[in-house]
């Protein structure tokens, strides 16, 4: 039923992230105007389908992260525009915000330290059920159970303790604690990268059926390329804290413009080891990102690297339909 | 569960007998035993020779200063203290037993009163300091736990003393009961009211110097679980903020808590010995630096042997407390 809705409403975003930025002041103490901060976002914008799912790709350090939990206002943002199913997220005050958690949810990387240890599965699914009377008090109790057997979760661990579980039981107990809520959109941190590789496609399929089932969005922040691939319906590549490019998942693959984003697809491993790998090796270390590079911040890194590079910053332009690049190698035509 | 106790128990008993030799060998290695001190005087205006000093120490069973009868002394010690009998003290002239029992109340009263409020003032402050980590707040707090953690308590006490007794003449100066007033026996609430006002000074002092201590250690404990990712999640969750600084965090931060707390319960019974001095206060405490001052061989023993087991005991409640507040520790 729902993906018969995403067909009806072709144009119909559910969240729209312009221009966001994330600074972090490095001391707090420091005396003069001339702050130094930690760009660990600087001007992002993208744009969400309702019921699909986008992929956020990019080395670690490079502010995945910070993009997720901007998003959410799990920190209080520096600068930009955060507008869900039609309201500004970073304008609304923090107790309406509160009711509007449940609709938003998050999936965190670490399944060990995002639960709390001493509070039951049960409690752990049900506690914000409860706080915002997602369902009637009579219910209460079929619903988490319901919510824990989409999960893949037996009934009797309703008593049971987080450290009882392993890696992938407790990814599946964060996952149903996020989907109990009965959200829109979920952003998944990183799910899969602290558990065996095993357990991972056994997740990303839980992940994939709630999504085929509950028509949820997916905001998928993760740095291995090939689940990104098999997930997400469009891509996004950052890089030192901006959007380096951005499409739709085939275009991407097929044709990826920037020289980074080339790298990184690169870099994939191939199962066949007849087939020789045309690895382009990037030269040097992400710079600073307390001194970004002037202009284009991949020009240090850059095979193309021209003299306009160092002078202007590259605009996110759409080069083709659904497919946008920051580069200044397309720019100049 | 019960295997683990009576294990801890059994080693327990290990540990006190290697405590008792060493205090053992220590007090009777003062260079001026209880002889020395009692016949100083006597000895040097002549009224006694040093063969009577000799006959009395032979009489004390301090005579022989030898390993060998340093060690025949310590198993007869032993002998009777396994059979409950703590032996003869040489200074108050009673059993070691008796004296514990009458003066270790009045020090449990004064520790436990503080001991709550300590707990009533740090932890709360302890909270909200770790909740607006940095503020003004914080660092306000922060720096009074500190110095009440780093004041010596004589220190502290005689500041006190001089402000509230010797210039505002608030309190009393010491002692427990005005020695100028006498009171009808059955005038209770009067008693009781006299030496309460008499103990304000001195729980003060002690709660000043602990709260503190709880406060930074609360504070701490907080922090690290607020930083920690399942706070994330719960603000996530869309709870309010009461419900994840409490539920979330605070429960989390009993762990360490509850456990350390409970494990001072039973050293509440060991008296303030510097406190209870300064103020005069005759707490187990006070008896007992008296005692040791005197070279009340006895006395020492069984005070510091009393003391040995309840820091053990404090330990063994501890390790069983963290089985209960801790879902994920299982004993063994």
């Amino acid at each position: 039923m729902a993906s018969m809705e995403n067909i009806k409403k072709e144009n119909d975003y559910i969240l729209e992230v312009r221009n966001l930025k994330k600074y972090y002041p490095l001391s707090r103490f420091s005396l003069g105007k001339s702050r130094a901060y930690v760009k660990a976002v600087d001007d992002v914008s993208f744009k969400i389908k309702r019921g699909t799912t986008m992929g956020l790709v990019g080395e670690s350090g490079c502010g995945k992260t910070t993009v997720g939990r901007s998003i959410l206002r799990l920190h209080d943002i520096t600068g930009g525009q955060v507008i869900f199913d039609g309201q500004d997220l970073a304008k609304i005050p923090p107790s309406k915000l509160r009711k509007m958690r449940p609709q938003m949810q998050m999936i965190f990387q670490d399944p060990y330290s995002s639960l709390s240890p001493r509070m039951p599965v049960g409690e752990i699914i049900g506690e914000a059920v409860k706080e915002h009377k997602i369902v009637p008090k009579s219910e209460y109790r079929s619903h988490i159970l319901k919510v824990m057997r989409d999960c893949g979760l037996q009934p009797q661990y309703f008593y049971r303790y987080p450290h009882e579980f392993s890696g992938g039981q407790r990814q599946r107990i964060s996952i149903a604690r996020a989907v109990a809520l009965k959200p829109k959109f979920i952003i998944c941190d990183e799910p899969l990268s602290a558990l065996d590789v095993s357990i991972q496609a056994q997740i990303i399929n839980l992940m994939k059926d709630l999504q085929e089932r509950y028509g949820y969005t997916y905001l998928f922040i993760s740095h291995d390329l090939s689940v990104v691939e098999y997930i997400s319906d469009t891509i996004g590549v950052m890089y030192l804290g901006s959007m380096v490019e951005i499409g739709d998942k085939k275009r991407i693959f097929d044709n990826p413009m920037h020289p980074y984003t080339k790298a990184l697809l690169s870099a994939v491993p191939i199962s066949d080891p007849d087939v020789k790998m045309n690895r382009i090796i990037l030269s040097g270390d992400i710079p600073s990102p307390v001194n970004p590079p002037s202009g284009c911040k991949f020009r240090t890194r850059c095979q193309h690297c021209m003299d306009i590079c160092s002078r202007e910053v590259p605009k996110l332009k759409e080069y083709e339909e659904g497919h946008m690049v920051a580069c200044h190698l397309y720019s100049q035509d | 569960m019960l295997k683990y106790i009576l294990k801890r128990l059994g080693l327990a008993f290990i540990i006190l007998i290697g405590a008792s030799i060493l205090i053992y060998m220590l007090s009777m290695l003062m260079p001026a035993d209880f002889i020395d001190t009692q016949t100083a005087a006597a000895l040097q205006s002549g009224a006694m020779t040093m063969d009577d000093v000799m006959r009395l120490k032979e009489l004390y069973g301090l005579a022989d200063k030898s390993f060998g009868g340093i060690m025949k002394s310590y198993f007869s010690w032993l002998k009777s203290a396994l059979s409950g009998d703590l032996g003869f003290s040489f200074l108050y002239q009673k059993p070691v037993t008796k004296v514990l029992s009458e003066y270790i109340w009045l020090s449990f009263m004064i520790a436990f009163i503080s001991y709550i409020l300590e707990i009533a003032i740090g932890i709360p402050m302890g909270i909200k300091a770790s909740v607006n980590q940095y503020s003004a707040y914080d660092y306000t707090v922060s720096v009074f736990a500190m110095m009440g953690t780093a004041l010596p308590s004589f220190f502290l006490s005689a500041l006190l003393l001089n402000v509230f007794a010797i210039k505002l003449r608030i309190f009393p100066l010491q002692g427990l009961t005005t020695a100028t007033k006498i009171f009808d026996k059955n005038a209770y609430i009067q008693i009781f009211l006299d030496k309460a006002w008499h103990l304000v000074l001195p729980i003060t002092v002690l709660t000043l110097l602990n709260a503190g201590y709880i406060m930074k250690f609360t504070r701490t404990n907080m922090l690290e679980v607020l930083n920690s990712d399942y706070i994330r999640t719960a603000r996530a969750k869309g709870l309010s903020e009461k419900t994840v600084t409490y539920k979330h965090a605070f429960r989390n931060t009993m762990i360490p808590l509850v456990t350390t707390l409970s494990g001072m319960i039973p050293g509440l019974f060991g008296g303030a010995m510097i406190t209870e001095t300064v103020f005069a206060i005759p707490g187990i405490g006070y008896m007992a630096l008296r005692a040791t001052l005197q070279g009340d061989i006895p006395f020492i023993m069984g005070y510091n042997m009393f003391l040995a087991v309840l820091t053990v005991l404090g330990m063994l409640i501890s390790d069983l407390m963290y089985m209960v507040v801790d879902p994920r520790v299982k004993l063994s």
